[in-house]
């Protein structure tokens, strides 16, 4: 795919998260959104994986850990013919197969149950040195959230991953700048992030993460460091794309009503590349 | 009376299984010189993953190791293993049924001079609760090398508890461990006594001793506790006085439930050892903090006493 191309797949996929957030329910636009060009990347132009095969033992692996994001995962899944696109009209409806929060007993394509914040990044630096042993040369991308990191696992899992230089494992850190009930510095202050995973051992660059060739870039950039996990602080808006919706924390996990979901459709669609 | 440590069988049988599968990673957080995973590290060193003191993340990331096709073995004392990383557990591993197989060592009140913090008296009932979860209690070192084995073939997580002291030998070396099974260690018709874990070999002394006086008393080893064939418990308890259940374990969520569940509806009267809603605490000796606690031979003979004199 080129630039664009995975620009307008950015902007589909954000499309397809607020029709499955829909008019009424809850869901979580924010924090999906900010994530749309990330993911994109990552499935559409950099992994090695195929929909038809999705336990091809080659692929590169993605864990979601702030798994509550599931829905941009969707989206990419469905558009990628992981399952049928008309999955994404029945998520969290009783019996479905797209859950709350990923669930790889259900959805194909999903590697792991993420949800309960902070354990993604440990499965994934489990993964990488799974994947090493057996001497594979697939690599494990996982994205973590600016909020999420308030988890004392991940700083267990920060220091794992240095400790057994888990080169093969690429993560990603939204900074969104928001939590659930509001401005993270304000809230609960994570930052400063650059000097702290630095400090744990990692190879840190900061980009802005909606651009696409940022993205790119710097996952091309990361893979010539040896020996380290590499740490991608991506800074995003949460709800991107929805004009009333970015930098509100109140649509981390909000409803839509009718007009807002109409305006959020319109304005998705009529972005133009 | 042979005995055997169970730390040492589950050590040794996991270097063993390292030897023929290797899938088989562990993982430990310092411990390893207690829960004897030390040996497999000696042998094996890439496939052994030293943690630090974070069973949070050695935890989830076992469920990572089992994620790319390992049997990863995580290993810590049993009130750390299945206590701390109860979330760990329930959320990456059980929901999915990943195959990861969480051992806690030093269970029960075994870890006699540590105190409340690092003795357990919940693990099995907060690992029974998980849906997924198979819960394993051997009753000696043979049982314990047969469960472990057992294990690994198994697909899916178990939690395998493991007592810090050197056991009697009461199971037969011969017979195969099936996950689920009760096993009768010793007939009888006027009492049966399920035990599990260190109280199985004391409720053979009691049966023994209980002979003497004309009370004839079946004991029968429940080192599946989760999932338990509950149709062979009614048909061992059938035409039975009493019911005695014996565990080193809270009475809530262990033993007595599993028992009183399996015979719900029967009448059978039904009396437990077990530990009463209390916490551990620090004894210079095991075996001071075992009667402390009501958990004795001679317990389970008043037990068994009180049941006839109804």
């Amino acid at each position: 795919m080129t630039l664009e191309e995975l620009a307008k797949t950015a902007c589909k996929l954000r499309l397809n998260v607020i029709k499955m957030v829909g008019v009424g329910q809850k869901g979580h636009l924010g924090g999906s959104c900010s994530l749309s060009e990330i993911v994109t990347v990552l499935y559409f132009y950099k992994m090695r994986h195929d929909p038809h095969n999705p336990h091809w033992e080659d692929r590169d692996r993605f864990i979601l850990s702030k798994g509550h994001a599931a829905l941009i995962q969707y989206a990419a899944l469905a558009e990628l013919g992981y399952f049928p696109m008309q999955e994404l009209e029945n998520v969290k409806k009783l019996g479905a197969m797209l859950q709350g929060h990923p669930d790889m007993k259900t959805t194909p394509g999903i590697e792991g149950n993420t949800g309960s914040l902070g354990q993604g990044l440990s499965m994934a630096c489990g993964m990488a040195a799974g994947l090493r042993i057996d001497g594979r040369n697939s690599k494990v991308y996982c994205i973590v959230g600016d909020g999420e990191i308030a988890e004392g696992q991940i700083w267990e899992a920060a220091l794992a991953a240095s400790f057994y230089k888990l080169d093969n494992l690429t993560v990603f850190l939204d900074r969104n700048n928001l939590q659930a009930t509001g401005p993270i510095p304000e809230r609960y202050d994570t930052n400063p992030l650059k000097e702290k995973w630095e400090a744990f051992g990692w190879h840190v660059s900061v980009i802005d993460g909606h651009s696409i060739s940022e993205i790119i870039k710097a996952l091309e950039d990361s893979e010539k460091i040896a020996g380290k996990p590499k740490m991608i602080i991506a800074n995003t808006v949460k709800g991107k794309g929805v004009s009333f919706a970015e930098n509100v924390a109140a649509f981390h996990n909000g409803e839509l009503t009718e007009e807002q979901f109409v305006r959020a459709c319109k304005e998705l669609s009529d972005i133009r590349i | 009376m042979k005995y055997q440590n169970p730390r040492q069988v589950y050590g040794e049988t996991l270097l063993e299984l390292g030897r023929i599968n290797k899938d088989i990673v562990v993982l430990e957080a310092d411990l390893g010189k207690s829960t004897m995973t030390v040996l497999f590290e000696q042998e094996f060193p890439e496939r052994f993953f030293e943690m630090g003191i974070g069973e949070a993340n050695m935890t989830s990331f076992a469920a990572g190791l089992a994620l790319t096709g390992k049997i990863p073995f995580t290993n810590s004392f049993a009130v750390f293993a299945a206590g701390r990383a109860f979330d760990q557990i329930r959320q990456g591993i059980c929901i999915p049924a990943l195959n990861v197989k969480i051992v806690g060592s030093s269970a029960g009140l075994s870890d006699f001079g540590d105190g409340a913090t690092h003795q357990s008296v919940e693990d099995i009932a907060i690992m029974r609760a998980i849906p997924n979860m198979t819960v394993l209690v051997p009753a000696d070192g043979n049982e314990t090398r047969k469960m472990v084995r057992k294990m690994a073939e198994y697909k899916g997580p178990v939690y395998l508890r493991i007592n810090r002291h050197d056991m009697p030998d009461i199971c037969p070396e011969d017979q195969e461990f099936i996950i689920g099974k009760p096993y009768m260690l010793r007939d009888g018709k006027d009492i049966v006594i399920y035990a599990t874990g260190i109280m199985t070999a004391k409720a053979l002394e009691a049966a023994e001793a209980l002979q003497e006086k004309g009370v004839s008393v079946r004991v029968v080893n429940v080192s599946s506790l989760k999932p338990v064939d509950e149709d062979e418990i009614r048909k061992l308890s059938k035409g039975i006085k009493g019911i005695v259940t014996a565990e080193e374990h809270s009475l809530i969520g262990g033993l007595a439930s599993v028992i009183s569940y399996a015979l719900r509806g029967t009448g059978i009267p039904f009396t437990s050892i077990g530990i009463n809603d209390r916490f551990g605490q620090s004894a210079h000796n095991y075996d001071e903090l075992l009667e402390e606690y009501g958990l004795t031979t001679r317990n389970i003979i008043n037990a068994v006493n009180s049941l006839l004199n109804q």
